[in-house]
């Protein structure tokens, strides 16, 4: 929906990558549509990328996932030419980087694009500010200037005070902040990250993938990140895009690639994936049933006699929560002629769209009613029933929403389900 | 064999190519030959300058600085000795002999071991010419070298110049090669340009196995003193010579001694100055 109004800051159309001396005759090949084996058992080249299109919007991170050998990382190496294409375009906010001279490309390095590596590639021989300032000074930037600039990249990667060490006396992850720091001197648009946290251990590695989401909030960059982590994929990714063999085989958002995997192989790849890290309350809740707090307690009753439940929420005329009603507590108000406000109870248990599974299990397990979902203006959006919790971590579909539209066909049963 | 085949006569071919050689190149020759001894007899002069002991203490500071203090100390006594010994004069001739040919080496051979590490072609190329410059029996290129710069200390510099270059142009091109591909890819991210990328990341990084280098040309150079000496180079390697030829076994082994100092002396503080600083760390 959003997309639309983004502005495309990479286009990658039909980029092709072949390694070995024959590539001409493998590319026709490729183009009949031989599989990389056949290409390799026939000419000898290797198909590094096949086809590649796809387009990177701006500001968004953009995960290009695939296990090794599905040609991940040579794809993010045609974006700044450190792998030469085959054949096909790469764009660059319009421009085609594959037809720059040696000048042009040079200033598209310096200036656009910044890349952190998997095993930070910082040089051994020089301090932490002179590596941060490295992409710096080969631009020529006054010594004073580019010094400030790296001091204050440090700052961001939570490093100040490292500028005189050299690189061997930091530990991984802190290394590896260092190379975001040179990455980030240059103020680039675009940021290519290459398995930039798989040598890290989990917690460590964790650690900095909230922190590149947070300096992505703060900065707005452009983030290409390459994984083989499909958490890791999930968790910071955007859009998602699924190597294997060369090809990328589907891109979507990470709910898209969990619930409508395109093909097997895809499907085989997300199947463990924990889907309670991964759903939120906005996938699995249902419509929820409501009556306006100005209804006398005989309406509230006779609607929870039709729908067949046993407590009912309660709302205002704009669709704020006010608390929830029983069965039993209206029957009491209408036998003492009591307002519906008289009997709420207005202690409920809420929770947010956007909060995973992981997090509701203990509330939803506790709760006597069904747990509802709120917006930031206290509006109910929808309730949690266990059966349809459950079921969506099953994997099943009926019971998750997509795009947080809820689906209306199985409510009613799942409720009184979830009821009895 | 010699019936069926006619003997090509090599040896007439290359006599002739020489003969050619000087007669063409002749003022050259000599204009090269001038300037090496020159420069020979500048280091000569200038060593000679301050008394034994002031500069056994100077070569003792240098090798403080450049290493530790145990190699200082040995140094100072290394020298001592040797003065004691009464070889000190045919010792500064040996060491600026040996000093001119490593500076010639190394001005000329890290440039090619650059070149050498960036292009494949360069490569191909010279890698036989350093095998031809390192297997052929340095008695063969002293015999030219007679032709093309007369007796004295230039024949004999110039063939140690060619026996103790090629260490150098090996291990500066192997030490460029070893620098991580990662950090090469660092550098062209960042926009590097070749010259860039050679001076602020390859060579730094290759400077331990340039110093190696420099270290096994010293060495190289070191052991062609005596050969030298035949052709008229003076120094150290002519005693050695003579006692040979003399068969004086004592005079032969003093000598020799000296000469092995030296050579410990000078390895010691090449060694230690490719290792010093890089990183903070030992490498």
């Amino acid at each position: 929906m959003e997309e639309a109004l983004l502005k495309k800051k990479i286009e990658v159309k039909n980029a092709s990558k072949i390694f070995g001396k024959s590539s001409k005759r493998a590319a026709q090949l490729l183009k009949d549509g031989k599989t990389k084996k056949e290409i390799l058992k026939e000419t000898g080249a290797t198909v590094g990328v096949n086809n590649a299109t796809f387009e990177v919007f701006e500001g968004e991170i953009f995960v290009i996932m695939g296990l090794s050998g599905s040609g991940k990382s040579t794809l993010v190496r045609l974006l700044n030419r450190l792998i030469d294409p085959t054949s096909g375009q790469i764009l660059l906010d319009g421009e085609d980087i594959v037809k720059m001279n040696k000048e042009q490309l040079r200033n598209v390095r310096r200036k656009k694009i910044g890349m952190v590596f998997q095993n930070f590639a910082l040089f051994p021989h020089k301090t932490i500010l002179e590596n941060t300032e490295y992409g710096l000074e080969i631009q020529g930037v006054a010594k004073e200037e580019r010094k400030n600039h790296a001091i204050e990249s440090l700052r961001l990667v939570g490093l100040a005070g490292y500028e005189s060490q050299y690189p061997g006396q930091l530990s991984g992850g802190m290394q590896q902040r260092v190379g975001l720091a040179r990455a980030l001197a240059n103020n680039p648009d675009i940021l290519l990250m290459d398995e930039a946290f798989s040598a890290l251990d989990p917690l460590i590695r964790k650690d900095m993938q909230d922190e590149l989401l947070q300096l992505h909030e703060d900065m707005g960059k452009t983030i290409i990140f390459i994984t083989h982590d499909l958490d890791e994929a999930l968790r910071i990714g955007d859009r998602i895009a699924l190597m294997k063999d060369g090809e990328i085989v589907q891109i979507g958002s990470p709910e898209e690639i969990l619930m409508n995997p395109s093909n097997d192989y895809v499907e085989r790849f997300v199947e463990d994936v924990d889907l309670s890290k991964v759903l939120t309350a906005n996938h699995i809740m249902k419509h929820a049933d409501t009556v306006q707090i100005d209804r006398g307690p005989r309406v509230a009753l006779r609607l929870m006699e039709s729908l067949r439940i046993s407590s009912i929420y309660v709302v205002d005329k704009g669709g704020r929560l006010m608390g929830a009603l029983t069965a039993q507590d209206a029957v009491a108000a209408a036998e003492k002629n009591l307002k519906i406000e008289d009997v709420l109870i207005k202690d409920v248990i809420t929770t947010t769209g956007e909060s995973v599974l992981t997090d509701l299990f203990d509330i939803v397990s506790t709760a006597t009613i069904p747990v509802a979902v709120v917006d930031d203006k206290n509006r109910l959006k929808g309730i949690i029933i266990r059966g349809a919790m459950i079921g969506a971590l099953a994997g099943d579909n009926q019971f998750i929403n997509e795009n947080g539209e809820i689906s209306s066909d199985v409510k009613v049963e799942a409720e009184v389900k979830a009821h009895e | 064999m010699n019936e069926l085949l006619p003997r090509l006569p090599f040896a007439d071919w290359i006599d002739t190519g020489v003969d050619w050689l000087v007669d063409v190149f002749g003022p050259l020759f000599d204009g090269i030959a001038t300037g090496l001894e020159a420069t020979v007899e500048t280091f000569v002069d200038i060593m000679d300058f301050p008394p034994s002991i002031l500069l056994a203490v100077i070569f003792a500071l240098l090798a403080w600085w450049f290493s530790t203090k145990k190699i200082a100390l040995f140094t100072l006594i290394g020298f001592l000795f040797i003065d004691y010994l009464g070889y000190w004069y045919p010792m500064l001739q040996m060491l600026a002999l040996v000093l001119t040919s490593v500076a010639i080496a190394i001005i000329i051979g890290v440039p090619i071991g650059i070149w050498m590490s960036q292009q494949l072609m360069a490569r191909r190329i010279i890698t036989p010419i350093l095998d031809l410059m390192q297997t052929m029996p340095a008695f063969v290129y002293l015999i030219p070298a007679i032709f093309f710069f007369n007796i004295g200390v230039v024949p004999g510099l110039v063939a140690s110049i060619i026996f103790a270059m090629p260490p150098t142009i090996r291990l500066t091109m192997l030490g460029i090669e070893q620098v991580p591909k990662d950090l090469i890819e660092a550098t062209e991210a960042f926009g590097s340009t070749t010259w860039q990328r050679l001076l602020k990341v390859q060579i730094p990084l290759a400077k331990p196995n340039i110093m190696a280098g420099v270290n096994q040309s010293i060495m190289l150079s070191l052991s062609m003193v005596v050969i030298a000496s035949m052709v008229g180079a003076p120094g150290l390697g002519t005693k050695v010579y003579q006692a040979v030829t003399q068969l004086k076994t004592g005079v032969g082994v003093e000598t020799g001694v000296a000469i092995v100092l030296v050579a410990i002396i000078l390895d010691r503080i090449t060694q230690h100055a490719g290792r010093s600083k890089q990183g903070g760390k030992e490498s």
